[in-house]
């Protein structure tokens, strides 16, 4: 027979903080709180099961414009808007970015501002976004997989965040990249792309009254999957260039080289405009499926945004700057 | 009973349930409506999947038979072929009627235009003749062309690590360790492999030898 003598000082594999529990704690430490004090509110007698289940669904935000632009068309279920998304700095499966996001926590959040700018500096996300009225924004979003959604998202126009940064007569451009952090973005722990994601508009595009910068989606705090805590959207462009995670903003004289162009220029540029006329060398882009639905719908150009953009490419070559 | 276990009936019944699986989790995911956000892409690449599986275990069960003493692989292989075929003709359908309706233009276009649908379906119209092919009758009627016809099996396999990989954006880890299965099984049936194979026997029996002089 076998007798295991035990070690004093040996540890018991039960003594070992489970590997899920010990990347949670986070996420215990803050349930743990809401348990204390959606206990303390219960005994206090207010609402103790809003606070438990705001902690669940991600955090409401207050005090935002309401419908300060819209579509009549149906919105993308919130269920589908995150857990079907493209963000590789998590996984490459759509479905994978809502799993493997759980555990990353976008607080606290600085943005550097550099460059061609007179205002550079490094910024807590809250100083960032404070001095500006967050409002609700309903835009198309059509992915370069020829897929597309109706999302709610709320955030502010970035043109009145780069006024107020000043940049200087030689920002012909604004590049952004997405954090690099491959301990908290285990998607970067593979060279899938070259990582970190950068992203770039030229500036009167980024000026561009329909560009926003988006903190949240359906009135809550962007989940993470969907690239908490800021990110871009240009609902004129395909997904790629709506880049999530934020934390440079940087003002440049020349074009940016977007990681998708890096990748492969011949597939992806640095305009990704939606052009059902420019087809991807690998498929087709007349058409999408407009998440939802059945039938392909057929995919209009500039994303159906054609009458307050078209200008910013007029005498352009659009199958060449594709 | 004895005699249904000597026919293999019964171990053939189960693994033809056992292929079916795939198919009925597929059905139930979506009765249940578990197949996500974009469920036609999702049946796309479940059924895309097991052709691939179905077409890998296929291949192994010539390697199998010859390093093993096991018989049985051999009486599977165009059981597991038929699979391969049975889903790729599912995932052709999910294409041509729930992701296209019929758009007869744009597959066409698609067909000609994108070198992954070119070589995947060119991949599904080899395995046709194949399938037609793969009675006892034929295999009988055809005798020595039936082996020489089978082998566009290793064309097929190569065309569908091919459509799989060109199809994938950036991230292409899974076709590459597919294609890297693939290409192990393929080394398998080549003379230099047999060499290696005898040589290892050889010295193996070898061995056995100078054991029972002990």
């Amino acid at each position: 027979m076998l007798i295991k003598i035990r070690k004093d000082n040996a540890i018991l594999a039960s003594e070992i903080t489970d590997k899920s529990v010990y990347q949670d704690r986070r996420q215990f430490i803050k349930a743990s709180g809401t348990l204390a004090l959606a206990g303390a509110a219960s005994l206090a007698g207010i609402g103790a099961l809003s606070v438990s289940r705001e902690a669940r669904a991600g955090k409401k935000i207050s005090g935002y414009k309401e419908r300060a632009y819209v579509t009549d068309e149906p919105l993308t279920p919130i269920e589908d808007v995150t857990h079907y998304n493209n963000f590789y700095e998590f996984s490459t499966d759509k479905e994978g970015p809502a799993v493997m996001a759980r555990a990353f926590n976008p607080h606290p959040w600085s943005i550097k501002v550099e460059g061609e700018v007179g205002k550079p500096g490094t910024y807590q996300l809250e100083d960032f976004i404070k001095p500006h009225t967050l409002e609700e924004r309903i835009y198309r979003f059509r992915c370069v997989e020829a897929w597309s959604m109706v999302i709610p998202w709320v955030g502010i126009p970035l043109a009145n965040v780069i006024k107020r940064f000043e940049p200087t007569s030689k920002a012909k451009y604004v590049e952004m990249v997405t954090l690099y952090d491959p301990q908290r973005m285990p998607g970067q722990q593979r060279a899938v792309l070259n990582w970190p994601y950068v992203e770039g508009l030229r500036i009167d595009e980024a000026m561009h009254p329909l560009t926003m910068l988006a903190v949240g989606l359906y009135g809550e705090e962007l989940p993470n999957q969907n690239g908490a805590p800021l990110r871009l959207v240009v609902p004129w462009k395909y997904g790629f260039k709506n880049i999530k995670s934020i934390v440079t903003l940087r003002f440049t004289a020349q074009e940016p080289k977007n990681t998708w162009q890096v990748t492969n220029a011949r597939e992806y540029g640095f305009y990704a405009n939606v052009n059902p006329e420019v087809d991807h060398p690998r498929w087709s882009q007349a058409r999408e499926r407009r998440i939802g639905e059945f039938l392909k719908r057929k995919t209009v150009m500039f994303n159906g945004y054609a009458d307050e953009v078209a200008g910013l490419y007029a005498g352009m070559n659009l199958h060449k700057f594709f | 009973m004895r005699r249904i276990l000597q026919t293999n009936a019964l171990p053939k019944a189960i693994v033809f349930v056992l292929c079916l699986v795939p198919l009925g989790l597929l059905l139930w995911d979506g009765w249940h409506g578990q197949l996500g956000a974009n469920p036609i892409e999702k049946i796309m690449r479940r059924t895309g999947d097991w052709v691939l599986y179905f077409l890998l275990l296929t291949l192994t069960m010539t390697p199998l038979r010859k390093t093993s003493a096991w018989r049985w692989p051999l009486r599977y292989r165009r059981l597991l072929g038929l699979f391969a075929f049975f889903y790729v003709i599912l995932h052709f359908l999910n294409y041509l009627v729930l992701d296209q309706f019929f758009a007869w233009d744009e597959i066409v276009k698609d067909i000609v235009k994108r070198p992954y649908i070119t070589v995947g379906f060119t991949a599904l119209l080899l395995l046709i003749p194949l399938a037609v092919t793969s009675t006892d009758n034929m295999m009988r009627r055809l005798g020595r062309d039936w082996k020489k016809l089978h082998s566009l099996v290793y064309i097929i396999g190569v065309l569908a690590i091919l459509h799989y990989l060109w199809l994938v954006k950036a991230d292409n880890r899974t076709p590459l360790i597919y294609g890297a299965l693939l290409l192990l099984l393929l080394l398998f049936r080549t003379p230099w492999f047999d060499r290696l194979w005898k040589l290892r026997r050889f010295q193996a029996g070898g061995q056995t030898v100078a054991d029972r002089r002990l």
